[in-house]
């Protein structure tokens, strides 16, 4: 009989160049992994858009598009759960010292939504520095398939 | 392209047909383009039909707020048509949804222009 390829664990790992087509490729490879894992179109939605979040931080705050910088994505799926790493190789900021989006002085800020929507989407979220330099995030989502 | 805009005229309402992604890049500046060119001709109704938007991200969501800023600063309105499931959330978790005039009628949408 064969096996159900939801049950099998599903790790990938890329080093991707710090450009917005690199922001496009973590995302789909994601959303693809996530897809194969059964996990319902309204989450993939919310894991493609937390992905891509977090790809702009680190290729356009963190590493500032310098091509000598990389960002690593790992993605990784073992039953009902996925994991995304996602580290750069800036300088890395205080996560603490960042502007609250729902403030009402900060509603009509230009910028500054995508930790939050990241927060806002995804079931886990974790922000650290790195002690190499640089911010890792490290998002989880559940899916409901069994 | 990942976003096509379409600009015409409903009597003195300007309104910009959005298909496809309002990410950052091509997207998000396509629109900031479109909406500074109309401010630059000095329109003052500016209606932003998102309709066919497939995707927004944060950048696409902070041109929407700059565009509402630019347009208000120079006297004008700009209000939003069409939203669709995704972005109406957005812009409801980001507690924008009540910043903009939303509407789901065009002719609704141009008539409530002062």
């Amino acid at each position: 009989m064969r096996e159900d390829s939801r049950s099998v664990p599903e790790t990938v790992e890329r080093f991707l160049d710090s450009t917005l087509e690199s922001v496009d490729s973590a995302e789909e490879l994601t959303v693809g992994l996530a897809e194969r894992a059964g996990f319902a179109e309204d989450d993939l939605m919310k894991i493609g858009l937390a992905v891509r979040e977090s790809m702009v931080n680190a290729v356009v705050h963190g590493n500032r598009y310098n091509a000598h910088k990389k960002v690593r994505l790992s993605v990784s799926r073992n039953g009902t759960k996925l994991t995304v790493q996602i580290a750069d190789q800036g300088e890395g900021f205080d996560v603490e010292q960042l502007p609250d989006p729902l403030a009402d002085d900060n509603l009509l800020r230009t910028s500054g939504r995508g930790i939050f929507l990241i927060r806002s989407f995804m079931d886990e979220f974790e922000i650290r520095r790195l002690e190499t330099g640089g911010m890792q995030v490290t998002l989880v989502k559940y899916s409901e398939s069994k | 392209m990942s976003v096509k805009l379409n600009t015409r005229q409903v009597g003195d309402v300007s309104v910009i047909d959005v298909a496809g992604r309002i990410t950052l890049g091509e997207g998000s500046s396509a629109l900031r383009d479109a909406l500074r060119e109309l401010v630059g001709k000095n329109h003052k109704k500016i209606l932003l039909n998102l309709g066919e938007v497939s995707y927004i991200d944060s950048s696409g969501i902070g041109e929407l707020v700059s565009g509402f800023t630019t347009v208000t600063n120079s006297g004008g309105q700009l209000k939003l048509l069409n939203l669709n499931k995704r972005v109406k959330d957005l812009l409801q978790i980001t507690k924008l949804y009540t910043v903009f005039d939303v509407h789901d009628d065009e002719a609704s949408a141009v008539r409530s222009f002062s």
